[in-house]
């Protein structure tokens, strides 16, 4: 008997292979299943996976200078770095120039070796206007119209460009630069903006986290102590924000915060400051840092909130009762019961808060700017490539730090509401 | 019942009233003495005012009015921590983000008890729930019956003399609770504590206590020894919410010591003892339980009144049958019969005849 069934398939009663009936009786619901996601699938793909995708590539991708020199592309191919340009490359440079005179692409050209070596790009323009007059020996021709054309860092510059792929985007954005022998080196300690910027504003945004920490915390547990009708009252308080544009609520704070405005006006008629020692509010980084931990609150409130008001007050009245003081009941029983809260809501408010322009922008001031204004200007300067770069190390750091959460509390405690 | 004398009196409640509101009395002049070592019970239907006063035994909720007194010490302004009574919840309120030894280890660490001295007790108490192989589990490994188990090691831990239970059985299913409630009895029994305990599980409170209270509306209607509750009901309250009753209401014709004749209002007389009535031509509610009613001429006292009845349904129910009677009018009346070899077996539509003991039928105050 025991054999028997061991030997013989299981089958279903009209003989079809149980296996087969099973995967035949999901295959409906699961089709229908991958039918219903399909549409958002194809959202997210269109519209995240495909941008971000193709923003990485960028970073590390530019064909100005390669598609439109591929004469003088294929010298650099030819010839191993550091090889010094001879009349060979000076007469393909000229046909290129020729060509790019004709296309009327210099200036594309010129501005791919420009993000590698600053001040090229008029080097290419000018160059171009003269193109038809270059004749042999072209190198005495070129240098005519230009005695850079001798400088071994612009022809450095050009072999990092002739390449459509490279890495300079990513160079540049930390700070680093092509060397003339084709090494790498730091850039001069005046123009280090980049890496600065990056810590200051992992850092600001680090410190605007844990100030809504401390201010969400007891707003999330007095929402969640609060009977219901008040706390639906304090709630839409705390919505409020989300109703109002984000530019009205900066403006405002413009008006609270500026040397002259509400703040400062009250704390002189207090007494408590000098007519000469208004306080700076604004257009600095403590306006950044003011006026963004406002932004994001709410960020914070609602996972604590969701977090908080699922905790049964049996909990901390076990403490008590089992000899606890009510600060040990909170430490030791309440606290570790908010965690997912805390960790859901710093993990929102610090990606948000990393990622933000728009309000350091308007109240930052020259030091109050973050890494993002940053990426916001070379994208106004039609710099793709940097920009790209930038946000690349961007999201790098952010995905960094999600995996050290993931490792250290367990994205599985992460409670969003 | 023994009277608690105040000298060793070690849970007092002093004319304790208690409002939420400022508008209503939750609690309405509770007055309660218990002696060391008691098990008390609580009972009473939803909304009666059984956790409040709990609450404010342990300290979460503070008195409106009244004084309530701890081994002779007033408590009113001590602190929940202060108190040390050990306390057991309805849901348990184990602590999800510690395991079962850090749990149990916790009011031992409040209390600055060393590491040593620690293990011990923890083993001990879990020991005494059979609990003793789960020290490294959470409770959200642990079953319903098992996580009570662990909330009563919890509270027992630190020997408190007062231990609190807020309806701890109410979320395990009948049969683990019948196990739970003979083992809490156990624990009492060995340990000694006074024991606090809420339901509104009538049977829990008969088979657990030394005295229960009978709660209705903030007061307390009776406070007496099972059995006292069970046989002697003081009033039409305690009678019906306690086991099952049959109700006949009618008035006093005849007031005589402790024998008083009721007439029903159909026009027959039966005998009852009188509770709290006090005059003749008063409304009454005579309350008789089913298992004290007789329809064996030879079972019955040789005067007592016996009264017409028609059987209207037989439930056999194993262990006792249960017949539906037609009597006076009512047609709810219940008689329960033992299920041995000779019973005579009723048949629906049969006419009998019942009565029953004076002293087992109750004249009670009308509701
Ligand atoms: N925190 C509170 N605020 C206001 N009213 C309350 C509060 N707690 C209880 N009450 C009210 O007090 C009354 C008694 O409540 P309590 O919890 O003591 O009843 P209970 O006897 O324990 O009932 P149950 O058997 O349902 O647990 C109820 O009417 C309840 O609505
Ligand atoms: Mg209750």
């Amino acid at each position: 008997m025991a054999d028997l069934t061991a030997a013989a398939p299981l089958t279903t009663a009209d003989g079809r292979p149980l296996k087969e009936a099973l995967a035949r009786a999901q295959r409906r619901a699961k089709t229908r299943a991958f039918l219903l996601v399909a549409p958002l699938l194809l959202f997210v793909i269109v519209s995240f996976v495909i941008p971000i995708a193709q923003m990485l590539h960028r970073s590390v991708y530019h064909d100005g200078f390669s598609a439109n020199a591929p004469a003088v592309s294929a010298w650099f191919a030819a010839n191993p770095p550091g090889t010094p340009p001879d009349e060979a490359a000076f007469a393909a440079l000229a046909e290129d120039f020729r060509a790019m005179k004709a296309a009327k692409t210099a200036g594309e050209a010129g501005t791919r070796v420009n993000y590698t070596l600053p001040e090229s790009r008029s080097l290419f323009t000018k160059t171009a206007r003269d193109a038809d007059r270059l004749a042999p020996p072209y190198r005495d021709a070129f240098l005519a119209v230009d005695p850079k054309w001798a400088d071994p860092e612009v022809w450095q510059a050009m072999r990092s460009s002739s390449s459509a792929y490279t890495s300079d985007f990513y160079l540049s954005a930390t700070d680093f630069r092509h060397t003339a022998d084709g090494g790498i080196e730091r850039v001069e300690p005046r123009q280090r903006i980049y890496v600065y910027l990056y810590i200051k504003t992992f850092v600001l945004s680090g410190v605007i986290t844990l100030l809504c920490l401390i201010l969400a915390f007891p707003v999330a547990h007095l929402l969640a102590t609060l009977p219901m009708a008040k706390a639906n009252l304090l709630m839409i308080l705390v919505l409020l924000p989300f109703w109002t544009s984000l530019l009205v609520r900066t403006t405002s704070w413009m008006v609270l915060l500026q040397g002259q405005g509400v703040v400062n006006e009250t704390l002189l008629s207090l007494g408590l400051i000098t007519d000469s020692g208004r306080l700076r509010l604004i257009n600095n980084q403590t306006g950044t840092i003011i006026v963004m931990t406002h932004v994001l609150l709410p960020f914070m409130i609602l996972p604590l909130y969701s977090v908080m008001r699922v905790i049964p007050p049996s909990y901390v009245r076990a403490a008590r009762s089992l000899g606890a003081s009510s600060w040990t009941a909170f430490r030791r029983v309440y606290l570790p019961l908010t965690l997912p809260g805390i960790g859901a809501g710093a993990l929102l408010v610090f990606i948000l808060a990393v990622g933000y322009y728009i309000t350091p922008a308007l109240v930052g001031g020259a030091d109050g700017q973050l890494f993002s204004n940053m990426i916001q200007f070379h994208m106004s300067k039609s710099n793709w490539s940097l920009a790209a770069a930038l946000s690349a190390m961007l999201l790098a750091g952010v995905l960094l730090l999600y995996w050290l959460y993931d490792r250290l509390i367990g994205i599985d405690n992460l409670k969003l509401g | 019942m023994a009277e608690v004398s105040g000298r060793d009196a070690f849970v007092e409640f002093e004319h304790v009233q208690k409002s939420y509101d400022g508008i209503s009395l939750v609690v309405k002049d509770l007055n309660l003495t218990m002696p060391k070592g008691e098990f008390l019970t609580m009972l009473g239907p939803s909304g009666s005012g059984k956790t409040t006063c709990l609450m404010m035994l342990a300290g979460f909720e503070t008195a409106t009015h009244g004084e309530i007194r701890l081994a002779g010490r007033p408590i009113n302004q001590v602190p929940p921590h202060r108190r040390g009574i050990g306390m057991v919840f309805q849901n348990y309120a184990l602590f999800p983000h510690m395991t079962v030894g850090e749990n149990l280890a916790f009011p031992l660490e409040v209390r600055g008890i060393g590491k040593d001295e620690r293990e011990v007790k923890i083993r001990r108490a879990l020991d005494m729930v059979q609990m003793g192989g789960f020290v490294s589990r959470r409770p959200a490994q642990l079953s319903g019956g098992q996580q009570q188990r662990i909330a009563l090691a919890r509270a027992l831990v630190f020997d408190p003399e007062l231990v609190l239970m807020d309806e701890p059985l109410g979320a395990l299913d009948k049969q683990l609770r019948e196990h739970m409630q003979f083992e809490i009895k156990a624990l009492h029994e060995r340990l000694g504590v006074t024991v606090v305990y809420v339901t509104h599980d009538q049977g829990e409170a008969l088979t657990m206590s030394d005295r229960v209270a009978v709660f209705n509306d903030g007061v307390i209607q009776q406070l007496d020894r099972p059995d006292e509750l069970y046989e002697r009901p003081k009033n039409s309250f305690v009678a019906q919410f306690i086991g099952e009753n049959n109700k006949l209401s009618g008035t006093i014709e005849k007031l005589e010591g402790s024998r008083a004749l009721v007439r029903l209002s159909t026009g027959e007389v039966i005998d009852a003892t009188p509770v709290n009535v006090r005059e003749t031509g008063q409304k009454t509610l005579v309350s008789i339980r089913p298992e004290r009613v007789e329809f064996k001429p030879e079972m019955m006292p040789k005067d007592a009144h016996t009264i017409e009845a028609e059987v209207r349904e037989l439930i056999y129910m194993g262990d006792i049958l249960r017949a539906r009677l037609k009597v006076a009018g009512s047609e709810d009346f219940v008689m329960k019969m033992r299920n041995t070899l000779n019973q005579t077996r009723l048949q629906p539509g049969q006419r009998i005849k019942v009565g029953w003991h004076p002293a087992d039928a109750r004249a009670l105050d009308p509701v």
